[in-house]
């Protein structure tokens, strides 16, 4: 077993001819949260998409737990214990709220199925009052909370959120992360991609930032915060 | 509004009444107003002016309705219901559900004593229709995976029987089957090469696959027979025969055995008879396919595919067994087809066919099953109520076929989700 809960090592993905990613190399250690920051197509999303295995890495390697899952098909690693919560949210839009979470049940059975559901409507309490309610018409925050708690169905080990934050207000996001945190408290590892590199690093353990399909820096969220690249790059230099 | 403000409203609606009879009829005028004669037109303005009267006293209608507190609740109520989503059923079912429930299977088991020959084939045709219709349901209905060529699996059991007892001796039960396996793995070799597609893209390539199959039949005469079809032998119950004497040397005729007088139209009560309960066998199968995580998977996939698979559901198998199904149910139908019509050739399986189907899981309600009944039933039965209209039977088809996507535009019935909940556990 090694230290880390994720290890990424020097992988290389394509889409057809074009790179998205290049010898990129990170790693999570149970308990922490991580966030990957970088602007529009650095290939943050595309490094999310390959620990799922859709595209799958063309070299290197990614390990969870020990366990090499470089090549192991998207629907089955879900069942060892990662959930995603995809970009887009990606809800079930013509089934309930309910039913959207019983959905995320399905890598691991319905044992929890009854109690999770009670966890899940007392940390999002605006999904309760909704349950029956077509995930559709939901406003964007709330669904955004549905595909975080449709992911914590599965009772997942490590978390992988691609930009949460994603077209909400900044009050909403706000609610979001800091019931991020709460997830984490509660012992879910956490790998956050974000564009709100503010919200994110406050957020966030560690942090690295992606540029072009590459690691440029790394570092912990109070360093990255402070470094004058970073604020230059994403906080507007203020 | 036509009127100025001062109008009365009364007037104001008599004038926009008017405008819209007068807009009719100049739409109406040249399509159904101008007869050609031989060589020369002549104008016959009769369907014209009933157009426009029509629309005159509709329009009027509802502009006086909108006029009064009742008249509004009345529109409202007539109006298309534009609420979306789905319903999850009560805990429990409906309670009287189990005493209807039976009540029409033995009314489904009677009622082809109280029928004449004629309207007996017409509801064997419609049952034929509701097992095609549940089997597309699964396809499009659930899975969300939009198949226009469904009607090359029908073709497939068809001729399954067909060929098969003209060239292997295959009886009706063995083709039964035989030709819901083949079927299914025809619906496999649709579903590999359109795993990645979605969408228009699909509908283009299973209505290719459809075209493939019928042109197939249609050009390989040596083995097919081509455009001369392929008779296909009565159906027996148990080497008894349903035809004035024996085909087969030993066996008896199914008259002859019971002493009964002859009846030709006890070949379509015994197809009848075991259509219904593989219909029903059918629908019992697909309602528990919908509880079970498969059926669940279905709904899933065609909600969201990346987020179904991100949730551990395997997309291939899914799309596969979602083909299958589909294309198992269609084989059987087809075999019923063969059996029914005592011979198959590649006209019955034109794309119109497809069409039909898919308009009866769109009318019934997308993955509703008892929605789908309905509209299989109505959209076979129909036609033939309507036969004497004659020229005007595809017409007023088609006129109610636009009415009912306008007023229900989620089709007869809404989906009620299947409830369920776990042993011991809290709703």
């Amino acid at each position: 077993m090694s230290e880390y809960l994720l290890e990424i090592q020097d992988v290389n993905a394509s889409y057809g001819p074009i790179q998205a990613l290049r010898g990129v190399s990170m790693n999570v250690r149970e308990g922490e949260i991580v966030t990957l920051i970088g602007a529009n197509g650095a290939g943050k999303s595309t490094l999310l998409m390959t620990i799922f295995g859709d595209p799958q890495a063309s070299s290197g390697s990614i390990h969870y737990r020990g366990q090499e899952i470089t090549h192991i098909p998207m629907h089955e690693i879900s069942r060892l214990g990662i959930a995603q919560v995809p970009e887009g949210r990606r809800i079930f839009p013509g089934m309930s709220v309910e039913e959207n979470l019983r959905m995320g049940t399905m890598p691991i059975g319905d044992t929890h199925q009854e109690t999770d559901l009670q966890t899940m409507f007392a940390m999002f309490p605006r999904l309760k009052e909704r349950r029956s309610q077509r995930a559709g018409t939901l406003s964007g925050g709330e669904q955004q909370m549905l595909a975080i708690g449709r992911a914590l169905m599965s009772r997942p080990r490590l978390l992988l959120l691609d930009e949460p934050s994603l077209g909400l207000a900044p009050l909403i996001v706000r609610q979001i992360l800091s019931s991020l945190r709460t997830i984490a408290d509660q012992g879910t590892t956490i790998f956050l991609v974000e564009q709100n590199a503010n919200h994110a690093l406050k957020l966030a353990d560690r942090g690295y930032v992606m540029v072009n399909g590459e690691i440029r820096l790394s570092g912990t969220g109070e360093e990255l915060l402070a470094n004058p690249e970073v604020r230059n790059a994403y906080l507007g230099g203020h | 509004m036509l009127g100025t403000a001062h109008d009365n409203p009364k007037v104001a609606a008599l004038k926009e009444a008017l405008l819209s009879a007068a807009i009719t009829f100049l739409v109406m005028a040249p399509i159904s107003g101008i007869v050609l004669k031989g060589y020369a037109f002549e104008a016959d303005f009769t369907v014209p002016v009933y157009a426009a009267l029509i629309v005159f006293v509709l329009r009027l209608a509802i502009l006086l309705l909108e006029q009064n507190e009742t008249g509004r609740k009345i529109l409202v109520r007539l109006s298309p219901s534009k609420g979306g989503g789905v319903t999850v059923a009560k805990p429990g079912g409906v309670p009287w559900l189990r005493f209807i429930l039976p009540l029409l299977f033995i009314a489904g088991l009677v009622l082809p004593f109280f029928l004449g020959k004629y309207w007996l084939t017409v509801v064997i045709l419609a049952m034929i229709y509701v097992l095609l219709g549940l089997g597309l349901n699964i396809v499009v209905g659930l899975a969300g995976l939009l198949d226009l060529g469904f009607v090359a699996f029908y073709a497939v059991g068809a001729y399954m029987f067909a060929l098969g007892s003209q060239y292997w001796g295959l009886g009706f039960w063995t083709a039964l089957p035989l030709a819901a396996a083949t079927a299914a793995l025809f619906g496999g070799m649709l579903g590999f090469p359109v795993l990645r597609m979605h969408g228009d893209y699909l509908a283009i390539v299973t209505l290719g696959f459809g075209e493939i199959i019928r042109l197939v039949l249609n050009n390989w005469t040596s083995f097919t027979g081509g455009p001369n079809g392929v008779s296909a032998p009565n159906p027996t119950l148990f080497n008894l025969e349903f035809s004035r004497s024996a085909k087969i040397e030993g066996n008896i005729p199914f008259h002859e055995f019971f002493g009964i007088p002859y009846d030709s139209s006890l070949k379509y009560l015994f197809i009848y008879m075991v259509l219904f309960l593989v219909v029903c066998a059918m629908i019992y199968f697909v309602n528990r396919l919908r509880l079970m995580p498969m059926g669940r998977a279905w709904e899933a996939l065609r909600e969201d595919e990346i987020a179904c698979r991100s949730m551990g559901i395997n997309h291939v198998t899914v799309k596969l067994s979602a083909f299958m199904m589909g294309a198992m149910t269609g084989g059987i139908g087809g075999v019923f087809f063969a059996a029914y019509q005592g011979f198959v050739n590649p006209s019955s399986f034109t794309f119109f066919e497809s069409a039909l189907i898919l308009a009866i899981v769109v009318l019934g309600g997308m993955g509703s099953v008892v929605g789908v009944i309905i509209a299989a039933l109505v959209l076979t039965i129909l036609p033939e109520a309507l036969r004497d209209f004659a020229d005007y039977r595809v017409l007023i088809f088609g006129i109610l076929m636009v009415v009912m996507m306008i007023w229900k535009p989620r089709g007869l019935i809404r989906i009620h989700r299947p409830y369920f909940r776990v042993k011991g556990g809290k709703a």
